[in-house]
C-alpha cells in the first residue's frame, strides 16, 4: 500500500466528475501541491458519475446555469468525449407546448440553436415515437452524450502531467482538523496530510466531510430511477453508442436515450425518496456500487405504461437492468459552490455530470483569484439562513422540488413547504390587512395586502388587464394600486426582511472603507449607499450603511443577500479582533413609510424634527414616535419622500399602530414587496443584486459610478479605475414595451427571466466582451403608464429612442430604449424625494 | 401440461454480509430480494415447457408478505399464476416448508393434478438441499436433482443431470418433481408489458400451519472474509524484480 504525502497545499476529496475538474483547472491554474483522494478505486470510485446518464441539454432559463453548461460542454468537446445527438423535448399538453416556447426563447438568449417541431417532424427524427399523442416538441441539435469517466482520467492525467498531482485512491477520510476556524489538516484512514485548503467534491457524501470540518453543504443523497430496456433492433441497427436524438417525455417526467442496442428510459416522476450520506452502504456491501442502490420497481411501473405510450416498442423489449440511483439535491436545486464557514473548506458538490468541467473551473478561478468568471450568486454555497442548512429544510424542499425537475417552473414560484420560518413582529398586523406573503430570504414578506382590492377598481383605468394565466401567475393587480395609492398619497412597507449587520471597533472605519466603493468615513449620522466588488471590478454586494458612532456603522442588505454578504464580510474582518461583528437582523424591524403625505403623518407622531433639513436626505438620526425609540433613514427605494424606520423587534406592533392609526387621514395603505421591489423600483431605475447587478458587470455599466473615487484603497479599486477610464461595453437601460399584443392578439406580459433583447432584425445583441442583453428585471410602472423591462445593451443601442424587441414564448414585441443609464425614467429630477 | 414451480423470496448482497444487530437475520433495508439462479432457470424452464406443451406455470412461494415481489417477477416473465403460502417473515425450516407446501399444492390439485413440479436445486441462502425431497417424498412422486436438461416425452420426462465425465439420463413418469440446476437455460428478462400484465394477476393466499420442528437457527455469523487488495508491483522492466519475487514467494518456480 503506497503512503499519501504528509502536507499538501490542497486536498481535494473525490473523484468524480467534480474532483477531476477541480483538480484539473486549480493544475491550469499553477497550483502545484494537489492531493486528490477518493475512499473508492479508480477510474470508477462508485459515487454518482459512474451511473450517470451523461446527457447534457444546454438550455436553461437560468443564466448561471445555462453559462456553466456551456462552458461544461465545450470542455468535454475539447477533449474528445463529446457525442452530439441531438435531443428532442416532447409535448403531450398544450401547458407543455408554451413552456417549449419559453424554452425556445431561453435557447435564444445563450445563443444555442433550437427550432419547435410538429409531432410529424419527431415522427421523422425518432421514427419509433407514437406522435399521435404529441401537441409537439423542440428540437435543439447540439444536444449531446458524454463520457465522463473518460473525461475524469483525463484531467487527473493533466493535472499529473504537470507534477501538480497526487492522487491517492482507496483511501478514507476520517476527521478534518480545524485551528482559528481554519482548516489545517485532513485526517485520512492512510495518515494524516497537512493542507491549506479541502475542497470537498464528493457528491453525496460532501455532507458527511464538512461535517467533520464543523461546516455544512446542505444537500440531500435521492433516488433517480432508471431502466435499461432492450436489445433493440431498431437501436441496434444504428451501430453507435446514441444515433437518434435523445427525447425527454416531458409530461411524464422521463427520458428516453439510446445506449448502443438498447434505450434507457430514467425517471423523476416517482415520489422522493432519499438516503442520508451516513447510511449509503459502503463499496463492499453495495452489489452494484454504493451509488446504485435496487430498483424500488413498483416506484417506476407507472412510468412503464407512459414510456410504452411514447414508444410502442419498448413494450416487448427487455427490461435488463434498472437502479435507484443516487444523486445529489439541495434545497433550492442550485449547486453549492465556494468557501463554507470554515476558512479553506470549499465545497463543490451537487452538480450534475452537464455542470461539472464548468463549475471545476469556476471554483478554481474563485479559490485563485478570489472569484470565477460566471457569476455564482446563485451556486453560492453561502446563500443560506442557518435555518436553511438543516436537514429538515433540505429533506422538505428537495420533497417539494423533486416532481419539478421537468416541471414547469414560474419565475416568481412560492415554495410551498418549510414556510413561516421567520415572520416580523409586525406579522400580526399585516396578516391582518390580507397580506399574501412571498418568501425573501428566509423570512415571509407581505407581497401585496387582499385588504387594498377595493383600490383596483379605484385605479381600474391605469391597471391593464393580463389575460394570460401565465402573465397573472404569483401576480395580482392590487400591486399596482398600492403603488398608485402610495405614489397619491402615503404607504407602509413591511421591510423588515433586510439582512442588518453592525460593525463596530477601533479598526471598523479602514475596515468599511477596504469593504465598500464609495465613501465610508462620513460624519455620524450619514448613510453611503455603496456597492462593494470583487477583486476585478463586479459586483459582490450593494447595500446601504450607517454611520452610526464614530466607531460603529450599520449594514443594511437584501434579505436574499444576507447569508452571502455577511459570509463575505466577515471573512475579511482584521485578524487584530479591531473589528467587531453583528448580526442584528433579528433584532430589528423595518418600517418604510413613504409618500407625498409621509412627513404630516410622521409630525402627528413625533416632536422631532422631520423636515428637509432636520433629516436631509440620505441621513440617519434616532427619533422618538409616540414613547417608541426609532431610528429613521431618509432614503426610497420607490422614489417617494419617506423614511426606512428601524426600530427593536418588539416594538413593531406598537410603530406599526402608530404610523397606521396617524396615517387614517390621508388614506394611508399598507404596501406589499411588489412595489417595493419592482413597480416602485422599476420606475426609479434601481437595481437588484442578483439581477441587474452580479459580478460580470461593473459599477460603470450599472450606472452607479459616482463622480469621483475615494482615496482609500478598496476592494476591486484598480479594476474600478480601469472600468471608469474606458468606454463601457454596456450600459443598464431601462426600456418599455411598445406593444404587448402576441400573434394571436392576447396582451402578453413578460414575466423578466432572461428574455433576450434583439435588434429589429431578430439578432441577438452581444456586446464586446461577449454578454448578452437579456431582460433582468420586468414589471409594470403604473405611473409611466408603460410596462418597463431593465436590460444590459451595448453602448450603440444604449441609446434613448431606439427601437429594439423583445423575445417573450418565442415570439417578438416592440420595445423602445426609454433611458440609458442610471435616470429615472419617473420623476427624473427625483423631486418627489425631496419633500 | 400443468406445471409449478416453487421459489424463495432472499436477499442479493453484496460482497460484505450485514447482519441485524442481535444476529439473527441479514440487514436488508438496503438490499433487493432476488429468487436464487436456479429457482430462476426453474422459472424459465417452466415457461418454455408451457409455451411448447399448451400447459400453464403456477408459481408459488413460502414467506412473508413481501415475498410477493417474487412471485410477480415470475408472473412478469411467463407464469400465469401464483401462490403465497404466508409466514410471520421468520424463517421456516425445511421439514415446516415442505409440510406446508405440500398442503398448498394438494390444495391446488383438487382442481387437477400438477403434470410437473420444479424446484431450484437448493436455496440461495440455506443451501439445505432438503425441501424439494421432502415434498417429493411426501407427495409420492419421483424426484431427480442437478437437472440440466428436461425432455417432455409421451409418459413423463427424460431428464439430464451432467457429471464430470458425461451425462446420465433418468426416465421418470409423469408426475415428477426436478430440481433444476442454473445453466438449464438462460432465463429471459421480463418485458415493460410483461411487468405491466404481471401487475394485473391476483396472488391467491393458502394459509397452512406451521408444523413440525426440525432444525432451528441460533444465530448467524459472517466468516471472516480476506480482503483481496491490488498491489501495483510496478511499471515496465523495473518492475521485474518484484515480479519474480512474488513468483517466488508463491512457489510458482520450482
Amino acid at each position: 500500500m503506497s503512503d499519501i504525502p504528509t502536507s499538501a497545499q490542497v486536498v481535494v476529496v473525490g473523484a468524480g466528475i467534480v474532483g477531476n475538474s477541480v483538480v484539473h483547472h486549480l493544475a491550469e491554474l499553477g497550483w502545484k501541491d494537489i492531493l486528490q483522494l477518493d475512499k473508492g478505486p479508480l477510474p470508477n470510485p462508485g459515487g454518482s458519475t459512474g451511473h450517470a446518464s451523461n446527457f447534457i441539454f444546454p438550455v436553461d432559463h437560468n443564466k448561471e446555469m445555462a453559462s456553466l453548461t456551456l462552458d461544461s460542454q465545450k470542455q468535454y468537446e475539447e477533449m474528445g468525449v463529446n457525442t452530439t445527438s441531438g435531443g428532442i423535448e416532447v409535448a403531450r399538453t398544450h401547458e407543455r407546448m408554451e413552456e417549449l416556447r419559453r424554452r425556445m426563447t431561453s435557447a435564444k438568449a445563450w445563443g444555442i440553436e433550437s427550432e419547435m417541431l410538429t409531432p410529424a417532424q419527431i415522427r421523422d427524427m425518432v421514427p419509433f415515437v407514437d406522435e399521435s399523442i404529441l401537441v409537439g416538441g423542440w428540437y435543439t441539435p447540439g444536444v449531446s452524450v458524454v463520457d465522463s469517466l473518460q473525461a475524469g482520467t483525463l484531467m487527473r492525467e493533466s493535472a499529473m502531467s504537470k507534477n501538480a498531482l497526487t492522487v491517492s485512491p482507496n483511501t478514507e477520510v476520517m476527521d478534518v482538523e480545524v485551528e482559528n476556524n481554519h482548516v489545517i489538516a485532513v485526517v485520512t484512514d492512510r495518515g494524516r496530510v497537512e493542507c491549506d485548503y479541502l475542497v470537498i467534491a464528493c457528491g453525496v457524501w460532501s455532507p458527511r466531510i464538512a461535517k467533520m470540518a464543523g461546516a455544512s453543504i446542505p444537500l440531500t443523497p435521492a433516488v433517480h430511477q432508471m431502466i435499461d430496456v432492450g436489445p433493440l433492433p431498431e437501436l441496434q441497427a444504428t451501430g453507435n453508442e446514441i444515433g437518434f436524438p435523445i427525447v425527454r417525455d416531458m409530461d411524464t417526467f422521463c427520458y428516453e436515450r439510446q445506449t448502443a442496442g438498447s434505450m434507457e428510459v430514467g425517471s423523476y416522476a416517482h415520489r422522493p425518496i432519499f438516503h442520508h450520506p451516513d447510511t449509503i452502504p459502503s463499496i463492499e456491501e453495495s452489489r452494484l456500487s454504493p451509488t446504485e442502490l435496487p430498483l424500488t420497481q413498483d416506484d417506476f411501473d407507472p412510468q412503464l405504461e407512459q414510456a410504452i405510450e411514447l414508444m410502442p416498442f419498448l413494450g416487448d423489449a427487455e427490461m435488463r437492468y434498472g437502479i435507484n440511483g443516487l444523486l445529489s439535491l439541495t434545497p433550492d436545486a442550485m449547486p453549492l459552490v465556494g468557501e463554507t464557514e470554515v476558512g479553506g473548506v470549499w465545497s463543490c458538490a451537487a452538480i450534475w455530470i452537464k455542470e461539472g468541467p464548468g463549475t471545476g473551473r469556476a471554483i478554481a478561478e474563485w479559490m485563485t483569484q478570489g472569484y470565477p468568471e460566471i457569476d455564482p450568486h446563485a451556486s453560492d454555497v453561502a446563500r443560506f439562513y442557518d435555518n436553511q442548512r438543516s436537514e429538515e429544510h433540505v429533506i422538505a424542499r428537495c420533497e417539494e422540488h423533486f416532481n419539478k425537475t421537468y416541471g414547469i417552473v414560474h419565475p416568481r414560484e412560492q415554495w410551498e413547504s418549510r414556510r413561516g420560518l421567520r415572520k416580523s413582529s409586525l406579522h400580526p398586523r399585516t396578516e391582518a390587512l390580507g397580506a399574501v406573503y412571498f418568501e425573501a430570504g428566509n423570512w415571509e414578506r407581505p407581497h401585496w395586502y387582499e385588504s387594498n382590492a377595493p383600490l383596483v377598481e379605484k385605479y381600474s383605468e391605469q391597471i391593464p388587464e393580463r389575460p394570460h394565466e401565465w402573465d397573472a401567475r404569483w401576480w395580482s393587480p392590487i400591486q399596482n394600486a398600492e403603488h398608485l395609492a402610495i405614489r397619491e398619497s402615503v404607504g407602509m412597507v413591511d421591510v423588515t426582511a433586510f439582512a442588518i449587520f453592525e460593525v463596530s471597533g477601533p479598526g471598523v472605519v479602514d475596515y468599511v472603507e477596504k469593504m465598500a466603493v464609495n465613501k465610508c468615513d462620513l460624519p455620524v449620522g450619514r448613510s453611503i449607499y455603496t456597492p462593494l466588488l470583487t477583486e476585478d471590478g463586479g459586483f459582490k454586494a450593494d447595500l446601504t450603511m450607517i454611520r452610526l458612532a464614530d466607531d460603529r456603522y450599520r449594514i443594511i442588505s437584501g434579505g436574499f443577500d444576507g447569508p452571502r454578504d455577511s459570509h463575505w464580510f466577515r471573512k475579511h474582518l482584521p485578524d487584530d479582533g479591531s473589528v467587531v461583528w453583528e448580526d442584528k437582523t433579528s433584532d430589528i424591524c423595518t418600517i418604510g413609510l413613504w409618500g407625498p403625505n409621509a412627513r404630516a403623518v410622521m409630525e402627528k407622531v413625533t416632536d422631532d424634527d422631520v423636515s428637509d433639513e432636520g433629516l436631509p436626505y440620505g441621513s440617519s438620526k434616532e427619533i422618538t414616535i409616540g414613547s417608541i425609540p426609532a431610528r429613521l433613514l431618509r432614503i426610497s427605494y420607490v422614489g417617494e419622500f419617506g423614511w426606512e424606520i428601524y426600530t427593536e423587534m418588539e416594538n413593531g406592533p406598537a410603530l406599526w399602530d402608530a404610523l397606521w392609526g396617524a396615517g387614517q387621514e390621508y388614506g394611508i395603505v399598507p404596501v406589499g414587496a411588489g412595489v417595493y421591489g419592482t413597480t416602485g423600483r422599476l420606475e426609479k431605475g434601481y437595481r437588484l443584486m442578483g439581477a441587474e447587478l452580479e459580478s460580470e458587470y461593473s459599477p460603470v455599466e450599472a450606472g452607479l459610478a459616482r463622480p469621483r473615487v475615494k482615496a482609500a484603497d478598496f476592494i476591486g479599486k484598480a479594476a474600478y479605475l480601469e472600468a471608469r477610464a474606458e468606454e463601457p461595453a454596456a450600459v443598464m437601460c431601462t426600456l418599455t414595451m411598445e406593444s404587448h399584443t402576441s400573434d394571436s392578439g392576447m396582451a402578453r406580459f413578460p414575466t423578466g427571466g432572461n428574455e433576450p433583447i434583439l435588434t429589429l432584425g431578430g439578432d441577438r445583441i452581444l456586446d464586446v466582451k461577449g454578454r448578452v442583453s437579456r431582460v433582468t428585471s420586468a414589471g409594470a410602472g403604473p405611473s409611466v403608464g408603460k410596462y418597463l423591462l431593465l436590460a444590459y445593451l451595448p453602448p450603440e443601442h444604449a441609446v434613448e429612442g431606439t427601437e429594439l424587441q423583445v423575445m417573450y414564448m418565442n415570439e417578438l414585441y416592440p420595445v423602445k430604449v426609454a433611458v440609458a443609464g442610471s435616470t429615472p425614467l419617473f420623476d427624473s429630477e427625483n423631486q418627489r424625494m425631496k419633500g | 401440461m400443468r406445471i409449478l414451480v416453487c421459489v424463495k423470496r432472499v436477499p442479493a448482497p453484496g460482497a460484505k454480509i450485514v447482519l441485524t444487530d442481535d444476529a439473527q437475520a441479514i440487514d436488508t433495508s438496503l438490499l433487493s430480494f432476488t429468487v436464487s439462479p436456479h429457482e430462476e432457470c426453474a422459472v424459465e424452464e417452466a415457461v418454455r415447457i408451457a409455451e411448447s406443451h399448451e400447459g400453464s406455470v403456477t408459481v408459488m412461494t413460502l414467506g412473508p408478505e413481501d415475498a410477493e415481489e417474487q412471485l410477480r417477477s415470475a408472473l412478469a416473465v411467463g407464469a400465469s399464476e401464483a401462490v403465497l403460502v404466508p409466514t410471520d417473515g421468520s424463517d421456516w425450516d425445511p421439514i415446516s416448508t415442505a409440510s406446508a407446501l405440500v398442503a398448498a399444492i394438494q390444495e391446488l390439485e383438487s382442481e387437477g393434478g400438477f403434470d410437473l413440479i420444479l424446484f431450484g436445486n437448493e436455496s440461495a441462502d440455506s443451501g439445505g438441499y432438503q425441501v424439494g425431497v421432502r415434498v417429493a417424498r411426501t407427495l409420492g412422486r419421483p424426484i431427480v436433482s442437478g437437472i440440466k436438461g428436461i425432455e417432455v416425452e409421451a409418459d413423463g420426462f427424460a431428464l439430464r443431470r451432467d457429471t464430470p465425465t458425461g451425462s446420465e439420463i433418468y426416465k421418470v413418469p409423469s408426475p415428477a418433481v426436478v430440481g433444476v440446476k442454473e445453466g438449464i437455460n438462460l432465463p429471459r428478462y421480463p418485458t415493460l408489458k410483461g411487468r405491466l400484465n404481471a401487475k394485473k394477476i391476483e396472488v391467491t393466499r393458502s394459509t397452512q400451519d406451521r408444523a413440525g420442528s426440525g432444525q432451528a437457527m441460533v444465530r448467524l455469523v459472517t466468516p471472516q472474509v480476506e480482503i483481496n487488495e491490488t498491489v501495483i508491483l510496478g511499471d515496465g522492466p523495473e518492475a521485474a524484480s518484484a515480479v519474480v519475487d512474488l513468483l517466488e514467494e508463491l512457489q510458482l518456480f520450482t
